[in-house]
């Protein structure tokens, strides 16, 4: 039992060392670098690691104390109770505030230790001025939960029994959403740390970028997947289908995704033409000042959703207070020392350079406008003393339109040559996946008629269809002969296929989005055992109901039979699950999947003890898993792009290395 | 004293932890024209109790209560933006998803539309600057294969 007595004290002691190592960290490498001192600048990579052990420690401990269900330790009795199954044991480590801040400066040292492990070819000082930004912000952040959200803190005497856990969080999305998103929102602080540095020494080079763009792409990947996972979890749990809700916390993981997708693309110009190295500077700031200001808004309370556990103001305000240090101190950086850099390259508007630039003056607008309508309510209460709501409707009469022109633009982009690209060629180009795109929609529009679905669905065509005709195109696909088009198809790069598949993705979900918003069905009826009602293709027929006992909840399952047109039937068993421990009700939907559509029930309420009288929604949901499916076709894009030759290989140290990426035909993204 | 801070701010936090269920059968309306009304409207209304919700995606009593009143009013021949006046009357601009277009949101209004503007006046000053400098075209796609055979 010492054991479990020293738990707590040894997480809590851990996270101090790592406060006192931060200090260290953020200090000897950035006086080493002013003086020039080779020996303070190395220091700086075994204290990362020693950061990030103390860190791991404090949380292994954290979750130590959740797995033993130590109910002296107050965040443990809080959240977490015996009869919890073991994974909600885990994963209700972060399902808290200050245990999910564990888990953001966990992640933060793990980014922070990752610079010494992968970045042994980097300059000494850019290396040591990295390492030292990310202690900044370690620093603060292990502060904030040293004296405002401590995940240690004791109670005593000990309960015999917990709280248990928010039981919407009760489910495997907690697992997968937090982790995902945090290793996406944490990783842009990479980038931030690249920039910063890069500020201080007045050095933006294409070594720069190449360093850069593998870090913006993972932190873009696992953001990406992050917020797919989070939908998905939203479709499932909150029980009427719907996906995507504008709610100011999904924004606020909106937002860093489109910049960092701007940041993405127009880092390709650096690495490529040393073009935009300024603007590329402030993206990369203003992305990760997105996250900081989306860690704000969720666990500050500013905002009332799922998402805020228990908040209380005096945490938002030394959140804002980090908020405003890092951005503002930044921005300030930027503004003294970006004369420092200069950026060359010419081009002209139509080329590839000129694309990206589209590519990111649209995402910036987008950006833009989802910041405002995000905090336009907040701003105005402020200013005003009145409330106003900004919700659905606002965003998609505006951000959604801003975003069309770059969906259109989307697979032409990487058909424009560097420099000066010929607009007619590029059309000619495209010109059959056009016309495969408006045949398929004609066909549609002929099928179920209607205007804007035709249309939506043929530009997730266009999207999808012109970005895998790219690689085609380029290893000559119907211009050689079959097995020339296959060795050229093997030689392209990866990135290419990454770039791709990025693209293709977007076209997936694309069209997911458009058939799910223009044809699911939604059916709602009172429905007694035996009766039937038709769901577009499947009849729904109520079997039985019944209570069960799960281990920390009850349901009550109403159990139907659905029936296909072609005579196919599947059981579906949607309930309405009670946690006595918290005495908090959720819906629990049955989803089953056909093809890429899914039939979906849940239950409102269930007369159980009655004559089994239950309110059901059923839904028919065309095409919908491909809004999820597209977004993980996007990781893999990524992935594939971190792959790539010369991202594995590193920057050239001379130049006899120059080899391996010039030979390639034509290495665009 | 942190234990019941946690407790209060939970209890406040209630509503918005509720799952939705929104509409209930026995609210719609015989007429499918005035009903599909009826929920376009309910999505462009806030739920007053619930944090991010419109009335037509809660189960909230008051979402109900005002999901019922907008219907009387569609039953009582009022048009969209009469409906939508009188529950502003009755609860505040606070009540609408989408804000009115007015002074006090004309920044809210246009500012995507100035984004836009000041990006595309940025990237003109991009290209302009470099205006009087010629731009070398690349190789031609002829040029290209020449090069390729060249190199093998």
């Amino acid at each position: 039992m010492t054991n479990t007595l020293s738990l707590a004290e040894t997480g809590h002691f851990a996270l101090v060392l790592a406060f006192a190592l931060s200090i260290a960290c953020s200090i000897i490498p950035v006086v080493g670098w002013r003086r020039g001192d080779a020996r303070l600048m190395q220091l700086a990579s075994p204290v990362a690691l020693a950061q990030f052990a103390m860190v791991a420690i404090s949380f292994a401990a954290l979750t130590q104390a959740y797995l033993v269900s130590d109910f002296s330790v107050l965040n443990v009795w809080q959240n977490s109770h015996t009869d919890k199954p073991l994974i909600y044991k885990i994963t209700g480590v972060w399902g808290n505030h200050e245990g999910s801040m564990l888990l953001w400066i966990l992640t933060l040292a793990i980014f922070a230790a990752s610079v010494p492990l992968f970045g042994k070819h980097l300059p000494r000082d850019l290396k040591a001025l990295v390492i030292a930004v990310q202690s900044w912000i370690l620093l603060a952040f292990t502060a904030f939960i040293l004296f405002t959200s401590n995940p240690f803190d004791r109670l005593q005497p000990a309960p015999p029994q917990g709280r248990d856990l928010n039981p919407l969080l009760q489910d495997l999305g907690l697992a997968i959403h937090p982790p995902l998103l945090y290793i996406g929102y944490v990783g842009f602080s990479m980038t931030f740390a690249f920039a910063v540095a890069a500020l201080l020494i007045g050095r933006v080079d294409a070594a720069w970028a190449r360093w850069v763009r593998p870090w913006t792409l993972a932190a873009w990947m696992f953001l990406t997947l992050g917020i797919s996972m989070g939908s998905y979890w939203a479709y499932y749990e909150l029980g009427w289908g719907g996906w995507w809700f504008w709610d100011p916390v999904e924004n606020a993981s909106l937002m860093p995704w489109l910049a960092g997708t701007a940041l993405l693309h127009s880092a390709i110009v650096v690495e490529k033409r040393s073009a935009l190295r300024i603007w590329t500077i402030l993206l990369a700031i203003m992305t990760f000042s997105l996250s900081l200001l989306g860690t704000f808004l969720v666990r500050s309370g500013v905002l009332t959703s799922v998402h805020t556990f228990a908040s209380d103001p005096g945490r938002g305000l030394v959140i804002l207070g980090i908020l405003i240090v890092f951005i503002a101190g930044s921005l300030a950086l930027f503004v003294w020392r970006a004369d420092s850099i200069q950026s060359k390259g010419l081009f002209a508007p139509i080329s590839r350079e000129g694309g990206l630039v589209l590519n990111n003056i649209f995402l910036s607008a987008v950006t833009g406008t989802v910041l405002l309508g995000t905090l336009y309510p907040l701003l105005y209460e402020n200013f005003s003393g009145q409330k106003i709501s900004v919700g659905p409707p606002f965003f998609n009469l505006t951000a959604v339109p801003l975003f069309l022109p770059l969906l259109v633009a989307m697979p032409l982009g990487p058909f424009l040559t560097w420099k000066r690209a010929d607009a007619w060629a590029v059309s000619t180009r495209m010109f059959g996946v056009l016309l495969i795109s408006a045949a398929i929609a004609m066909g549609i529009y002929l099928w179920r008629g209607g205007s804007l679905a035709p249309l939506g669905i043929m530009l997730g065509f266009w999207l999808l269809l012109g970005s895998l005709w790219e690689p085609l195109w380029r290893a000559k696909a119907g211009r050689a002969p079959l097995a020339e088009t296959r060795r050229r198809l093997g030689n392209l790069p990866r990135a290419m296929w990454g770039g791709a598949l990025g693209h293709a993705g977007m076209g997936i979900t694309t069209i997911g989005i458009v058939a799910t918003t223009a044809w699911s069905v939604e059916v709602i009826e009172t429905m007694r055992p035996g009766d039937t009602i038709q769901v577009k293709h499947y009849a729904l027929t109520y079997e039985t109901v019944e209570r069960v006992q799960g281990p920390n909840y009850i349901d009550d399952i109403v159990r139907f039979t659905a029936t296909m047109e072609n005579g196919r039937s599947f059981p579906l068993e949607p309930a309405k699950r009670f946690y006595p421990n918290r005495n908090e009700p959720t819906t629990e939907a049955a989803i089953h999947t056909l093809g890429f559509s899914q039939a979906y029930v849940s239950l409102g309420d269930v007369d159980v003890s009655g004559d089994g009288t239950a309110t059901v929604r059923a839904y028919w949901r065309p095409w919908t898993t491909l809004i999820w499916y597209g977004t993980i076709v996007m990781f893999i894009g990524g992935f594939l792009s971190l792959m790539d030759r010369r991202l594995r290989i590193g920057i050239p140290k001379a130049p006899k290395r120059r080899s391996a990426p010039a030979t390639m035909p034509e290495p665009a993204e | 004293m942190r234990v019941l801070g946690f407790i209060a701010m939970l209890l406040l936090a209630l509503p918005a932890l509720q799952p939705a269920w929104a509409l209930n059968p026995d609210e719609r309306l015989a007429d499918p024209v005035l009903e599909q009304r009826a929920r376009d409207l309910s999505k462009e209304l806030r739920c007053l109790v619930c944090q991010n919700q419109s009335i037509d995606g809660s189960d909230a009593e008051l979402a109900r209560d005002l999901r019922v009143l907008v219907r009387e009013r569609l039953t009582e021949g009022d048009t969209n933006a009469q409906v939508l006046d009188y529950v502003v009357a009755r609860y505040g601009e606070w009540v609408l998803l989408k804000p009115r277009l007015g002074g006090h949101t004309l920044l809210l209004w246009v500012l995507p539309g100035l984004l836009l503007i000041a990006g595309a006046s940025m990237g003109r000053s991009l290209f302009r600057s470099k205006a009087d400098e010629t731009v070398a075209a690349e190789l031609s796609e002829d040029e290209k294969q020449a090069l390729d055979r060249l190199r093998g």
